[in-house]
Parts: C-alpha cells; sequence; structure tokens
C-alpha cells in the first residue's frame, strides 16, 4: 500500500482500531513495503527491534509518523515520537489503541 | 602530474613489451596529457604520460639514474627537492637535469629502497634497478597518488589507474563481492584489496620490492598516537599553535613550487580558506581561487566563498553545480574513480577540476587532510556526545545534543531525547569497542545491503567487512585516546580509499589537474598526532587548535564558522523528467539482474521512489547511489556493453584545452 491509498483510506473509513491480528499484518506490510523494498524474508517479528536491526533511520521513523497519522486519523505529539511507541510492530500496536477508541466502545455509541 | 605504468617479468621481448606499454599509457592519457615516453628492457618495462609542472623542459621520462643501469617512472612531486638536491649536491653529486624525479634516483643510489623516508611529497613511482634486476614499486604515506598491481603469470604488471592494466591481454574486469561488501560498509575497500577481482592496490606509505624471486611488500611510514597515560604534551595551547601555524605555512610554501602557476580550491570553510590566505601571503596576493556553487541552498557556500576572496584579493572563478549537472558527469565519475561509490560528492569536484583547467590552471592547493588531521569531522564529535550520553543512560537532556550537532538534518529536529539515543546506538555500543565512533555509520550505511542479491549474499558467505576492518587495527592502537582512534579509522582508511581518491586525484587528474594538500605534510600529520585530544576537539568546537593558528589569516566570520559537511544532492540529482536515460536503462530489472548483485524488485521499488522526486534518509539515498555506480562500474568496465552516455560537455570541454 502505498501512501497515496493511505490518505484516501483514512479519510473515508471512521477512527477506529482494526483487531489486533489484522493490524499487525497491516503494519508488517507497510514496513516490507516502504522500508525493506518488499524485502519479506527480512520482515521483523513483533517484537524485533525495528532501530536496532536498521530497518528505520531517523527520517524512517517520520515516515511512520506520517503513515500512522494518514491511516488512523490522529495526530502524533512530538513527545510521542519514543522508542517506546515506535520501535517494534507489538509497541506501535499498543500506542495505536491508546490513541484511538476500542472497538466495544464505538458499538455503543 | 602524472600517470605511470610498467611490468616485471615474464619473457616477452622488449618489443612485445614496449607494444602494451604503449597502449597502458594511452589508457591513463589523461593523467598527463603533455608528453609519452615508453621504455622496454630484458624482462621489465616502465612508461609514463606527463604533465609537465617542474623542470618543463629537462623532465622527461622514464628518466635514467646516475647509475645509467637505473630507470624512474615517477608521479607525484617531491616538494623538499630542493633541500634534498642541495644536501645530495654538498655530497658531490652531480645533476643532469632540475627536476624533482632526478632527486630520487641520487636518493636511492645512495639508500636504495629506503630512500623514501626522506621524501616529503605526493608520488607513486617504479624505479628498475636493472644491475639487481628488482623493481621498487612506492607509494606516498596518505595515499594522494594511486598505484595498482596485479599479476598474471610470471609478469607483475602495474599502473597509476586500473584502466591501464585493464589494456594489458588476458586482464580483465571481474568484480569482487568482498568490496562490494566494503564499500556498501565502510564506503571504501580495505587496501589493498580493490573492486577487481585480482587486482590490487600498493597501500599508502609502503614500499614494494619485485624480483625473479616474488614480491615483499613492507611499511615505511604509518601514522601513530601517544599512549592515552603518557603525560600529555607539556607545551602551552598558544605555543601548540605557534608551531601548528609555522608547519603550516612551510607545508604551504613547499607545495607552490613549480614551473606554472599554483592556484587554491575555496570551499567557503576554514581549511582551504586558511590554506589559500598562506598562498596568497607566498605569491604576493596574486592568486587565482576556484569554487563550485549549488543551486541548492542546503549545499552552497557561495556566500563564503566570495567573501574569501574578496579578503585575499584573488582572481576567483565558480562553477556552477546546477539542476541535471551531477546525473551529466556522474558516468565519468564512475570511470575515473573506478570504483562503485555511496556518495555522489565526487561530481561537484569533478566540475571543480573541469573549471581549473578551463581556465588555464593546472595545479591546485586543497584544505583536504585538516578533519583528519585536526580532528574536524561531525563523526569525532558524534563519538563525544554518545560517549557522554553512555554516562548517564536515560538522560532526556544529554542526547538533545545530537540535534545541535546536526542542525542541518531537520529530520532529527523532530526526536525527542529518547529517539535519539535510540538511533544513536547510546546504549547499544560497548564503550571498549574500538570501532565505538563509526558503530552509528557502520550500522546505517551496511544497511544499504538490504538491495543485495541472493546470489551476493550467498558468496560473501556471512563475511562482515567492520570485522575485518576491527581485526587488523595497530598493535598499540587500544592504548590511543578515543578522539585519536577516531582520527586513525577516518586518516588510515576513508581518507585513501574514498577522500583522496574517489573525490581527489581521481576527479582532478579527470581533467589533467594536480591537487596539492598541506594539510597532509608528513611533518604536520606527525606533530598534530602528538596535540592533546582536548586542544582539537574542545568541548564541541572542532579544530580548536588550527582555529587559534589561523587567526589574522582568515577574516573571523569564516574562523568561527561551524564545520559544514562537503555535500551534493544526492539521489534527487537523478529523479525527475530530465534525468539522463542511463538511470533508467541500468536500474531496469533485467539490468539488474544481468550484473547479479542487486535484487532487481527491490531496487525497483528504490528507483521508482527516487524518480517521483528523490528518496530521503542516509540509507535510501546511499543505496541508490551505490548501486547505480555498481551498474555504471559494470557497463564501464566488466560488461562490454556500451557506455551509457557520452559526456558530451565534458569532452566538448577537454578539445577545447590548449
Amino acid at each position: 500500500m502505498n501512501d497515496h491509498t493511505g490518505q484516501i483510506f483514512a479519510r473515508e473509513h471512521p477512527v477506529v482500531a482494526p483487531g489486533a491480528d489484522d493490524l499487525a499484518v497491516r503494519l508488517g506490510d507497510f514496513i516490507v513495503e516502504t522500508f525493506l523494498y518488499g524485502e519479506t524474508e527480512r520482515r521483523p517479528g513483533p517484537d524485533d527491534s525495528l532501530i536496532e536491526n536498521d530497518v528505520i533511520d531517523s527520517t524512517g521513523v517520520l515516515e511512520l509518523v506520517a503513515y500512522l497519522e494518514a491511516e488512523f486519523g490522529f495526530a502524533v505529539e512530538d513527545e510521542e515520537i519514543l522508542p517506546e511507541n515506535f520501535d517494534s510492530i507489538a509497541k506501535l500496536q499498543r500506542y495505536i489503541a491508546s490513541k484511538t477508541p476500542a472497538p466495544d466502545a464505538m458499538r455503543g455509541m | 602530474m602524472c600517470g605511470i605504468v610498467g611490468y616485471i617479468g615474464g619473457d616477452a621481448s622488449p618489443e612485445a613489451g614496449a607494444a602494451v606499454l604503449g597502449d597502458m599509457v594511452a589508457a591513463v592519457a589523461h593523467r598527463g596529457p603533455d608528453a609519452t615516453g615508453v621504455r622496454a628492457f630484458a624482462g621489465a618495462g616502465l612508461g609514463h604520460a606527463r604533465l609537465s609542472i617542474v623542470a618543463i623542459a629537462d623532465g622527461a621520462q622514464p628518466m635514467r639514474g646516475p647509475d645509467p643501469t637505473t630507470q624512474i617512472s615517477f608521479n607525484g612531486e617531491i616538494f623538499n627537492h630542493v633541500e634534498l638536491r642541495e644536501e645530495l649536491a654538498g655530497m658531490g653529486r652531480r645533476f643532469r637535469t632540475a627536476s624533482d624525479t632526478e632527486v630520487i634516483l641520487h636518493l636511492y643510489d645512495l639508500m636504495g629502497p629506503d630512500c623514501v623516508v626522506r621524501l616529503n611529497g605526493d608520488f607513486a613511482f617504479a624505479l628498475w634497478d636493472g644491475a639487481r634486476r628488482r623493481m621498487v614499486l612506492a607509494r606516498d604515506r596518505m595515499g594522494v597518488r594511486p598505484l595498482y598491481h596485479a599479476r598474471r603469470g610470471g609478469t607483475l604488471w602495474f599502473a597509476s589507474e586500473v584502466k591501464a592494466l585493464l589494456a594489458v591481454p588476458g586482464i580483465d574486469a571481474e568484480l569482487d563481492p568482498l568490496a562490494l561488501d566494503q564499500i556498501f560498509t565502510l564506503w571504501a575497500p580495505i587496501a589493498p584489496r580493490t573492486p577487481f577481482k585480482g587486482i590490487s592496490e600498493l597501500p599508502p606509505a609502503h614500499v614494494m620490492v619485485a624480483d625473479a624471486d616474488g614480491a615483499r611488500v613492507e611499511p615505511y611510514w604509518r601514522m601513530a598516537f601517544p599512549d592515552r597515560n603518557d603525560a600529555p604534551s607539556a607545551l602551552p595551547e598558544s605555543e601548540t599553535a605557534e608551531r601548528v601555524a609555522e608547519l603550516l605555512a612551510d607545508a604551504t610554501r613547499i607545495r607552490m613550487r613549480a614551473d606554472v602557476p599554483v592556484g587554491s580550491y575555496l570551499s567557503g570553510g576554514l581549511d582551504s580558506s586558511v590554506v589559500s590566505a598562506l598562498a596568497a601571503r607566498e605569491v604576493g596576493g596574486d592568486l587565482r581561487t576556484f569554487s563550485v556553487a549549488f543551486d541548492s541552498p542546503e549545499h552552497d557556500e557561495r556566500e563564503q566563498q566570495a567573501a574569501m576572496a574578496r579578503a585575499l584579493g584573488s582572481r576567483h572563478a565558480v562553477v556552477e553545480c546546477g539542476p541535471g549537472d551531477i546525473a551529466r558527469v556522474f558516468p565519468d565519475v564512475v570511470r575515473h574513480a573506478e570504483r562503485p561509490v555511496l556518495r555522489t560528492a565526487p561530481a561537484p569536484m569533478h566540475m571543480l577540476a573541469g573549471l581549473v583547467r578551463r581556465e588555464g590552471c593546472k595545479v591546485v592547493l586543497t584544505g583536504e587532510g585538516a578533519d583528519e588531521v585536526f580532528a574536524g569531522y561531525d563523526i569525532f564529535k558524534e563519538a563525544a556526545v554518545r560517549r557522554f550520553c553512555a554516562r548517564r543512560p536515560g538522560s532526556r537532556l544529554r542526547p538533545l545534543l545530537f540535534r545541535r550537532l546536526y542542525h542541518y538534518l531537520p529530520g532529527l529536529q523532530r526526536q525527542n531525547a529518547g529517539s535519539l539515543a535510540a538511533f544513536f546506538g547510546v546504549a547499544a555500543d560497548g564503550l571498549d569497542d574500538p570501532l565505538f565512533s563509526h558503530r552509528p555509520r557502520l550500522r546505517g550505511t551496511s544497511g544499504t545491503k538490504l538491495f543485495f542479491s541472493a546470489d551476493l549474499r550467498e558468496s560473501l558467505a556471512g563475511y562482515d567487512a567492520a570485522e575485518e576492518m576491527a581485526a587488523a587495527l595497530p598493535a598499540d592502537f587500544p592504548r590511543w585516546h578515543p578522539l585519536h582512534q577516531a582520527q586513525w579509522l577516518e586518516a588510515a582508511h576513508l581518507l585513501p580509499g574514498y577522500i583522496l581518491s574517489s573525490q581527489g586525484d581521481r576527479m582532478a587528474m579527470a581533467h589533467g589537474v594536480e591537487g596539492r594538500f598541506p594539510f597532509l605534510d608528513h611533518r604536520l600529520v606527525e606533530l598534530a598526532a602528538t596535540i592533546p585530544p582536548a586542544m582539537k576537539l574542545k568541548g564541541l568546537t572542532e579544530k580548536h587548535i588550527l582555529r587559534r593558528a589561523s587567526k589574522g589569516l582568515v577574516p573571523q566570520a569564516i574562523l568561527e564558522r561551524a564545520k559544514q559537511p562537503f555535500r551534493a544532492p544526492d539521489s534527487v540529482s537523478f529523479a525527475g523528467a530530465r534525468a539522463p536515460a542511463y538511470v533508467a536503462e541500468l536500474l531496469a530489472p533485467a539490468a539488474v539482474a544481468a550484473t547479479g548483485c542487486f535484487n532487481p524488485s527491490a531496487v525497483a521499488r528504490l528507483a521508482g521512489k527516487c524518480a517521483a522526486g528523490g528518496a530521503s534518509g542516509f540509507r535510501d539515498n546511499a543505496a541508490f547511489v551505490g548501486i547505480l555506480s555498481t551498474q555504471l562500474w559494470h557497463a564501464h568496465f566488466a560488461g562490454g556493453a556500451a557506455l551509457p552516455v557520452p559526456d558530451r560537455h565534458h569532452t566538448e570541454d577537454r578539445r577545447r584545452l590548449p
């Protein structure tokens, strides 16, 4: 998926956290496509450090920020750009969950 | 300056040998467009392409020694030839010519191969000692002038550039995968390895003696630093600065020795400014200066260049590096550099040398070497900040220094302390790792290997270029101060392997221009090594002692300016509709598959991203430039394919030369 379709997706869909497995796959796909140029055998596991494994550098993390903002419709604050939030797929999942309403909450609205 | 070629061994007749030498000399004719000479003997031969700078009338080569069985083919300059000549004349030696070449012949006659220790200069030479039937090859201490060799059968062939060796029947170009791994890790191959399988370079500061029994290669000098536990030099800072100023002035003065005018590069920074100021003093203000200006403001320093030229009263000329220029000259850059490169910075240096030649000048001084010798590079500060951060892990303030350090990298300004600490590996790298200073760069550069093909990875079989570098450090390296360790890594590896070759000698020589480097005078290198680290890198002020030594020579504004890294636009230079056709052709999946080094589909995605406006980030830019230059390397040297684009502009420039 490229940035362009990501933006359209974000605009046409409600702000909602997808299921955890689905989210991990989407994040993994984005990372493989954007930072690993389709090299699927280097696809990181859920807890692999993206920084220590040279998957993202200081510019890459900003690409990740832009992707999250476009894809999930929330704003990333500068002080949230931390390894604790961005350094692995699992950390990204937790961070996204903390920034978006849970599906259960949506159901009650 | 010149190109040298030759051989020893084998049973070719002198006639057959001379014919091959003629082809070899023709391949390096750009290095010496003024005259050529070839001489073959029984079992050995020498050739020479000459750029006349000293003793224009009587310096023809190969040149015979006082013992007529010795002959030399010499590239470069011996800057202390005047003093050596006086000394030798005092011993009753008689000279036939005014050339520095003849000085080497007399010294050899007295001292044999050890004569190199008396030479202060930038040189590569081959000396045929007919009486002992041996060939002596030597190269200057810092690696300014190149010298390559290859053994085929019973013959050792050698030349200033690999392209001359490729003119020898039976020597073909094949990419050495280990060299490619080294370039995609360290930016340069580890000498004596070259990108050409079976072709080696003579490392800087080494002498090779080759005869019927084989060849011995030995170092005659090395860059070394004091033990960090030794008492530091008792010399106060003021006197240290005075000694630096005196020696730099003398190093510049003897580099003005030439029978043609000597010009000077002006980058806008401290190093070339102080060299130009010293040079202007030597010639009473009548100096010619040369600069490259960029259309992109983040790379451009034309204001500072012009200010310095005004201060010097020099006759100043500027070449504009604009849209399309880097992509236009890049194929010629790779042809001359003879190796893949990860940065485009050699391209503007190529254009600058072209300007010098068009302006009728053939010798230029440069400020190159100051950053290695006096600790100017950001990587030295970065290592100091990383150590500072590691002393207080988790500090939310210390890592913010990285932002200040890399104020020119917008991507870093949005990162907070935690991210910065992670990106610079504050917790990851061992403080006692000998490569500590370079680990972030090595990691960042190695990321480019993502694009290596499965075949290439298999042939590398887990090889690690950084490990090879770490395994071959000098025995006393662990006892040096961390700044000195980092300086050594830069000066012993990157300086000869990339800066002096890909950005220096080869780009200047592409236009028959000789660069001279006062900061690389070995007397200055030796003095600087003894200066306490805190006088070189004072807090986060780089080259502190050099700034002090330069007071009064350059305007205060330039004295106080922070180091600007010499960079050029990378992948964006090859983006957009105006990109030359060779870019898409060489990066097409079929072309990438044909050379076999990279994964075609990954390269196609990277190329697509770059074509759409340039990649962002260090890794993607380095990968793009590295892959494109590797493809160009194959096209020029190993593929036998038609050259991507004739560099028409450049060819016309050459034709206009007198």
